[in-house]
């Protein structure tokens, strides 16, 4: 490897190409963009949680100066456009499928949740759009709302055709044996848990920007995807705004995403069916206070669990029971959120043999519930964390002493769980015993000791933590429900002078992969980092691609560029032969060169693209050209897993809890650029600690949204949290050309169950739910 | 109404309606997209400007409020060629990841260093406390603004 190389190739910690623009401001997000003639969107929103539309009087709006038109539901109805499909059929545990309920891109008839738009007002500004939407008289006929999670089941009905507002009845494992295994178990440990409501959050809202070209038929969409290629199916084969090749997305600068932009959504489709309509390029930047009230949810179980342990402390059985909430419409990937995303990671980093889950995903009229951060994952994470522990404290065992008896050990790979999953590869006591020495566990007393000296109270908590991740292995996905495959594209251009422009499926909105991606080709193509540009996120330059989520732009996306590199060097390989009058066995590529082995004879990368664009001495049955592409569908998923360890103080007069110290230790398999990693962890814990120490989307019992703004919403801020300790242990993952993992979510999944350990342990109360805020823990110490 | 105010060192006659806010002019007038709106109620700092030598948050502001104000935006420090050392610390400590809280945080950090002489990772921390940043947990803003507070006043490009 030479320096050059070396400096900015895999396992460099390369700063950023991405960030020069962002820091001068140079940046181009969605709503920076504006095109000539362009008209403004206001979205008429319902302000009842639950309604039926009885009429809609848009006369007075369509007087006031500026506004072109008022377009509603029943408008989209009429233009015959389809309804936003659920992209994952969840099979229940009789068989049957799951009840689907009609989700209208705009609500026509009834409305099922505050803030769900029910039309639009276009005008030739925002201001007289907003003046337009205030004018328009809509008489509603307010129903009852369905809030309340404890009796949803046995509330009126809210979809027609789903009885008992359940959209299904999902299990997974055995429940005999598992129930079995309980009832001989020697110690059992119930626990009843709350997974707290949590609205995303990206800093740059959801925007939207539609372009109708009425010459060429063409409908151009800008707009904050993390998937624009998954958008484009969506939005022509189910919706049916136009025909595929009628319809480019680009998805330019995006600025931040956590599983919110990942989703079809109402206003992006109401944007280019509008534009069309008014023939009119039309924008829509949503305000905070929408954002809140119509960005798809995250998170929202109860749950009750059982662990049984044998004599020594084994685990025997564990027994989960959940109730999800849906919201009133199951988005994008409602249904598998709380389903295999969820169940199928109960099994921890534990060797428990029997294992059972059944979850109940049930409607409400709150804004539809998808995947956020981790997704699913923290959700069992906390599960099995919380348990664990809570049985190392009735059994009297120091629970890392617990984890690791039962801890899946190295010669037992691959392992394969009683939930369906099949990890390739780990090493859980090797990030556990890092995390400890960080943590400075052994040291632990002291502080205690220390800080009730001061009237305080100290507390510790870890989470071991597994995540299954890089979605997905396509058939597998498609046999549990998947509607599309979960492989990735790339192509890798070579122009002629030797330089590369890379398209690729996966989306960055933070993730830096303009960066990561480009040293991964420099590296396997042995040219400079700096000839390396990455395209994304524009479906009039990538062929296809199925975006960015669930920590899989790497191990899938990037996996997609290794291979298409291949193809390129074996091409170049038959080139350089050609050229070199050698046999193609006898040339190797070696770091960028085509070399003739045992002989000085050796032609560049560049010469060979040169070659392959001006084919003058070239292979007769060789086509010209140096381009080529993959799709990559993974064999199996990822497995990151590692050890968070949390230290916490409380403030016993005020109940204020102090997060004094975090480590995360995480196996991400290998590491293309060290830098970026760490800083994923980082923001992924501090939304962990987030949910468990401060935010919390709550609806009043008449579906009104209470959390609705930054000042009723807490979201952490810099003076929340401390600087964190990030490590990582590399076991790489066995099935994928770069041994990666992912590491976008682990910083989110491991560290609420770490903290709520350590919270709880402080006050000594173990019913203490998140957020634990100063009131809720004050209340505890009383 | 009439305003008159000064944006990067160019002076802007304008005649706006009375409730337009700064960050609009800033935005939509002047076409300046490097401020950012994340929030309508003040609370996230995205759009923070200087404002004669003060930090605002431009989404506060009414034409009224800024007749004759002189006005620094994140496109007005620094160039790619030649950055201002807090953009140059914020790329160099790996303290963006989206980049939309970016500019709203340089612009609030360059005057935390120039109003604070002793700056510790806590008074950092409580001085970006109105600026919200939902990919880093923070951690590397810190780092990179102690690192910029390092670089002698000289080398300072404002």
């Amino acid at each position: 490897m030479n320096e050059a190389k070396s400096a900015t190739g895999i396992g460099a910690s390369v700063k950023r190409k991405e960030d020069v623009r962002f820091i001068t401001g140079s940046g181009c997000y969605t709503d920076d963009i504006n095109q000539p003639g362009q008209s403004h969107a206001a979205f008429l929103r319902s302000p009842y949680a639950r309604a039926r539309i009885e009429s809609i009087d848009a006369s007075a709006a369509l007087e006031i100066e500026g506004v072109i038109a008022v377009l509603t539901g029943a408008d989209m109805v009429a233009d015959g456009l389809g309804d936003i499909p659920c992209g994952w059929l969840v099979k229940q545990k009789d068989g049957s499928d799951m009840v689907s309920a009609p989700h209208p891109p705009m609500a026509a008839t009834q409305t099922n949740y505050v803030g769900e738009p029910y039309g639009v007002v276009i005008a030739d500004t925002l201001a007289a759009a907003r003046l337009g939407m205030e004018a328009v008289l809509t008489d509603f006929t307010e129903l009852d709302a369905i809030v309340d999670l404890a009796t949803v089941r046995d509330s009126e009905q809210i979809h027609e055709g789903v009885e008992g507002n359940l959209a299904f009845d999902w299990e997974l494992g055995e429940r005999e044996a598992t129930e079995a295994a309980l009832a001989s178990a020697a110690h059992v440990t119930r626990l009843d848990l709350t997974n707290n409501r949590l609205i995303p959050n990206a800093m740059e809202p959801r925007a939207a920007l539609g372009i109708f070209d009425k010459v060429s038929g063409e409908h151009t969409l800008y707009t904050t995807s993390q998937n624009p290629h998954l958008a484009r199916l969506v939005l022509s084969a189910f919706v049916q705004i136009a025909p595929e090749h009628k319809l480019r997305i680009v998805a330019p600068d995006v600025g931040g995403g956590f599983g919110s932009k990942i989703f079809i959504y109402a206003e992006e489709t109401a944007v280019i069916w509008a534009a069309r309509k008014v023939g009119r390029p039309v924008k829509w930047t949503a305000d905070r206070s929408e954002s809140f009230l119509a960005d798809a949810h995250g998170r929202d179980h109860i749950t009750h669990a059982e662990l049984g342990t044998d004599e020594e402390g084994r685990f025997v059985a564990l027994k989960v029971q959940t109730t999800a909430n849906l919201g009133a419409y199951l988005s994008t990937f409602g249904s598998a959120v709380p389903t295999y995303l969820y169940g199928t990671l109960m099994a921890g980093q534990y060797s428990t043999p029997n294992i059972y889950v059944e979850v109940q995903g049930v409607y409400t009229n709150t804004a539809p519930v998808d995947a956020y951060r981790g997704a699913g994952r923290p959700e069992a994470t906390y599960v099995v964390e919380r348990i664990v522990e809570t049985a190392a404290r009735e059994l009297g065992r120091d629970p890392v002493e617990l984890r690791r008896l039962n801890m899946i050990k190295p010669d037992q790979f691959p392992y394969e769980t009683p939930v369906a999953l099949v990890y390739d590869t780990g090493n859980y006591e090797a990030s556990l015993a890092k995390a400890l020495v960080h943590a400075d566990y052994a040291g632990f007393a002291e502080r205690r000791a220390a800080a009730a000296a001061e009237g305080k109270r100290r507390g510790i908590g870890l989470a071991c933590y597994i995540e299954a991740c890089g979605l997905a292995p396509s058939n597998l996905a498609i046999q549990l429900g998947a509607q599309v495959g979960l492989y990735e594209s790339g192509e890798i251009r070579v122009n002629p002078t030797g330089s590369v422009t890379v398209f690729t499926g996966s989306h960055s909105h933070g993730q830096g992969h303009e960066t990561t991606f480009a040293q991964v080709v420099s590296d396997k193509l042995g040219i400079p980092f700096e000839d390396v540009e990455v395209v994304h996120g524009d479906t009039g330059r990538v062929e296809f691609g199925l975006g960015t989520y669930g920590s899989r732009s790497l191990a899938v996306g990037g996996s997609a560029l290794i291979r298409a590199a291949e193809k390129l060097i074996t091409k170049g390989r038959r080139i350089a032969a050609h050229m070199l009058e050698a046999e193609v066995d006898a040339v190797e590529f070696i770091d960028g060169d085509f070399l003739v082995k045992d002989s000085n004879q050796s032609l560049s990368f560049a010469e060979i693209a040169f070659a392959a664009y001006v084919p003058a001495n070239y292979p007769e049955d060789l086509e010209p050209g140096f381009s080529e592409k993959a799709f990559y569908d993974p064999e199996n998923f990822t497995y990151p897993a590692g050890t968070h360890i949390a230290e916490v103080e409380v403030d016993v007069d005020t109940g204020v809890v102090e997060l004094k110290q975090f480590v995360a230790v995480d196996d991400f398999g290998n590491v293309i650029n060290p830098m970026i990693v760490t800083g994923q962890v980082h923001g992924g814990v501090a939304q962990g600690a987030g949910q468990a120490l401060l935010e919390q989307a709550i609806y009043d019992e008449f579906g009104q949204l209470v959390t609705g703004s930054y000042m009723d919403y807490c979201m952490p801020r810099a003076d929340d949290v401390p600087d964190f300790t990030v490590d990582t242990t590399v076991t790489p993952c066995t099935h994928n050309p770069l041994g990666v993992k992912g590491c976008g979510e682990a910083g989110a999944i491991g560290s609420p169950a770490a903290i709520m350990n350590a919270v709880t342990d402080a006050v000594g109360d173990n019913s203490i739910s998140m957020p634990a805020t100063s009131e809720k823990v004050w209340r505890a110490l009383r | 109404m009439k305003v008159s105010l000064t944006v990067n060192g160019d002076r802007h006659e304008l005649d706006v309606p009375e409730n337009t806010l700064l960050v609009e002019i800033i935005r939509e007038r002047l076409g300046l997209t490097g401020t950012h709106i994340g929030c309508d109620t003040s609370q996230c700092g995205a759009c923070t400007v200087h404002m004669n030598g003060r930090t605002v948050k431009s989404c506060s502001l009414l034409a009224g409020q800024i007749d004759g104000a002189e006005i620094t935006t994140i496109e007005g420090i620094g160039t790619p060629e030649d950055l201002h050392p807090m953009q140059a610390a914020f790329r160099e400590c790996h303290a963006l990841q989206c980049g939309f809280c970016t500019p709203g945080m340089i612009m609030r950090a360059i005057e935390l260093v120039e109003q604070t002489p002793e700056l510790d990772n806590k008074a950092v921390r409580e001085g970006l406390e109105g600026n919200i940043c939902r990919c880093t947990g923070y951690h590397n803003i810190v780092e990179a603004v102690l690192h910029a507070a390092r670089v002698p006043q000289s080398a300072r490009a404002e």
